[in-house]
């Protein structure tokens, strides 16, 4: 699985989804809003919107708290899951890279400072830093290492976001079809 | 510059206050004034004039890119005492009054001011972002559901309208040097197509990096980012001004303005915008991307491809390089961490040189302009100066690598483009006067080509 993870960069979060599912997570029922652990956020009851949260912390993505209408049709619900699970993807891409970016960056200055025969921390307590040009040779390698990864998750990504884009549309002209045969019946009727 | 501007509004202002008071009774003012702070807030007059009243102002210096916070120096003192009045009502009124949840007028520009230190230079697409409410806003939860009375403001930000003014202006740059007569009606369809085509373009990049500016400080307020508007509004959007974009160019104005244009919207998004994710080559087409709209502005004066429409396209072309390139300096960082491959990050050393080797090409490109008759020979020595000024820029770029040339040269080609073209503008050969030259030196037997009008 581990192995797996490390060649298929993006790829992954699709296995550890249908693993977290397999796992028992409630599915969700009309009329009632997904549950959302850990966001610290319940929409109001009688919203009938999705809400969008802050950015998060480590992946910069704002979460998303779906709304479920009663009467929703197949079509839309699975653009909601299709949303869902494009969120929980990215989310966990992004929280990941993030925070490898973070961890490789402290060791690469700790490192440096290091061969330089310097503290992490002055005599003031400040932390010491590299001026930009230092740094840019661990920017450098960073982008150079993670250049696969994020190849698979452009794919991964444009797919998503097209196929996501096209239910929309279809959910759209759905409703509006719905609508103009309501208008037809009411003004004939 | 920009404190002289702002004097005659915040005066104008503080008198309107100090007659509203005086007329309304102070029991019906605290109404009045968030009354007229909506007022303000719907005329886009910041509530920087009202701490102009504080004594502390906000300068603009650059207005794109940046803020600062000075404290004013106490000889300015308000000459009406009738003001500080104002300043001690309108502090009594904000104690008694209960804090509307929109607007908080005294706590604002104090958390602006933190804001301000913390925030890294934007890029010239985007301004500052309307830092008004945005931060206290920024954390709370918001429902995704569009309201009219902001889309337009969302729509801008969705098709970089800054951006597209800059795009529109070159086309129409590109018109007007072309030597031929003017005609108003095909410069305004002209940019206007000119205009949708860019909305187009530029909604749909955005619709394709929802992802990756999120996680960029420059990007991550944009709309699709904050969810105030769904991927399929964006879509419908840039499909809606693209296909009247192209169209009018097409029908309007000339099938070969048309397809430039067509040719441009699929470069930027089908090429450019995945191209940053694989390659650094990404800059190049990008440059293109940028030097296409002087060129559609001459074809839809002349109906042809002339040298003077490659020309100006070619000095586009170059001033991309130490734009884009000095730009990409300092977002070093959150290029690596997005996954951007920009020759700032992987190829230093090239991106320093491209950038002064371009510089110097525009000394070129500006030389052979009066070569193939578009301008005058004034224009190189005009020019000359601006040209060797950025150059010296991009050679002290390239000898330095530092963030502070960066800037300096990323500002001075903010400048230097519009002013170029301006004097470009105004040292055009006249093309009745073309026509003369042709015309003396012929005798009367030989029968010599008119060029219509």
């Amino acid at each position: 699985m581990a192995a797996t993870r490390v060649l298929r960069g993006g790829c992954y979060c699709h296995r550890r989804l249908l693993s977290s599912a397999s796992s028992g997570r409630p599915t969700v029922e009309r009329g009632e809003r997904q549950e959302s652990p850990g966001l610290g956020f319940s929409p109001p009851a009688h919203s009938r919107n999705d809400w969008i949260g802050p950015p998060d912390k480590h992946s910069n993505l704002r979460p998303v708290i779906f709304y479920v209408p009663p009467e929703e049709s197949a079509l839309e619900r699975r653009l909601r899951e299709a949303r869902q699970e494009a969120q929980a993807c990215d989310q966990h891409f992004w929280a990941r890279h993030n925070r490898a970016f973070s961890q490789e960056k402290e060791e690469f200055i700790f490192s440096r400072l290091k061969a330089k025969g310097l503290e992490m921390r002055d005599e003031t307590g400040q932390k010491a830093t590299l001026n930009a040009e230092e740094m840019a040779d661990f920017y450098k390698d960073f982008l150079s290492k993670n250049f696969r990864k994020h190849m698979q998750y452009n794919r991964d990504w444009y797919k998503r976001n097209f196929t996501i884009t096209f239910l929309m549309g279809q959910v759209a002209l759905v409703r509006a079809l719905r609508w103009l045969r309501w208008k037809k019946r009411s003004v004939g009727g | 510059m920009s404190a002289a501007r702002r004097c005659s509004p915040p005066r104008a202002m503080a008198g309107l206050l100090f007659w509203h008071l005086k007329s309304t009774g102070v029991r019906q003012t605290p109404c009045q004034f968030v009354h007229l702070c909506h007022v303000a807030h719907d005329r886009l007059i910041t509530f920087q004039y009202f701490n102009f009243l504080k004594r502390m102002y906000v300068t603009r210096c650059n207005r794109d890119l940046s803020q600062r916070a000075k404290p004013k120096a106490d000889s300015v003192a308000s000459p009406v005492r009738e003001l500080q009045q104002l300043d001690q009502e309108k502090k009594v009124i904000h104690q008694i009054r209960p804090v509307p949840p929109v607007y908080q007028p005294l706590s604002e520009p104090l958390r602006r001011n933190e804001l301000r230190e913390k925030k890294p230079a934007a890029g010239a697409e985007e301004l500052v972002p309307a830092v008004r409410a945005e931060p206290r806003e920024d954390r709370q939860w918001k429902e995704m559901k569009l309201r009219l009375e902001e889309l337009p403001g969302i729509l801008a930000r969705l098709s970089k309208i800054k951006l597209t003014a800059l795009v529109v202006s070159t086309a129409s740059a590109g018109f007007a040097m072309a030597p031929v007569p003017f005609d108003l009606t095909c410069f305004l369809l002209a940019s206007l197509g000119t205009g949708l085509a860019s909305c187009a373009a530029n909604s749909i990049n955005q619709f394709f990096e929802v992802p990756f500016d999120s996680n960029m400080n420059r990007t991550k307020n944009r709309p699709l980012v904050r969810g105030q508007l769904s991927p399929l509004l964006a879509v419908c959007f840039a499909a809606s001004c693209g296909v009247p974009g192209i169209t009018l160019l097409t029908l309007a104005v000339n099938p070969l303005t048309g397809a430039l244009g067509a040719f441009n919207i699929f470069l930027y998004t089908c090429c450019y915008t995945p191209l940053k994710r694989i390659s650094i080559a990404n800059t190049w087409v990008g440059a293109v991307v940028g030097a296409i709209p002087p060129v559609m502005g001459w074809t839809a004066a002349t109906g042809s491809l002339d040298a003077g429409a490659l020309l100006l396209g070619g000095i586009l072309y170059s001033w991309q390089f130490p734009h884009f390139n000095a730009l990409s300096w300092g977002l070093r960082e959150d290029y690596s961490r997005g996954g951007y491959c920009m020759m700032s990050v992987t190829h230093p050393g090239l991106c320093r040189r491209v950038a002064l080797r371009h510089c110097l090409a525009l000394i070129g490109l500006s030389t052979a302009a009066p070569l193939l008759d578009i301008t005058t020979w004034t224009f190189p020595l005009i020019s000359l100066p601006l040209n060797l000024y950025i150059s010296y820029l991009g050679f002290r770029f390239y000898r330095d690598a530092d963030r502070s040339s960066s800037r300096k040269l990323f500002f001075c080609s903010l400048w230097h483009l519009p002013l170029l073209l301006l004097v470009m503008f105004t040292c055009k050969k006249s093309f009745l006067e073309k026509e003369d030259k042709d015309l003396l030196p012929e005798g009367h037997g030989r029968a010599t080509e008119m060029r219509l009008p």
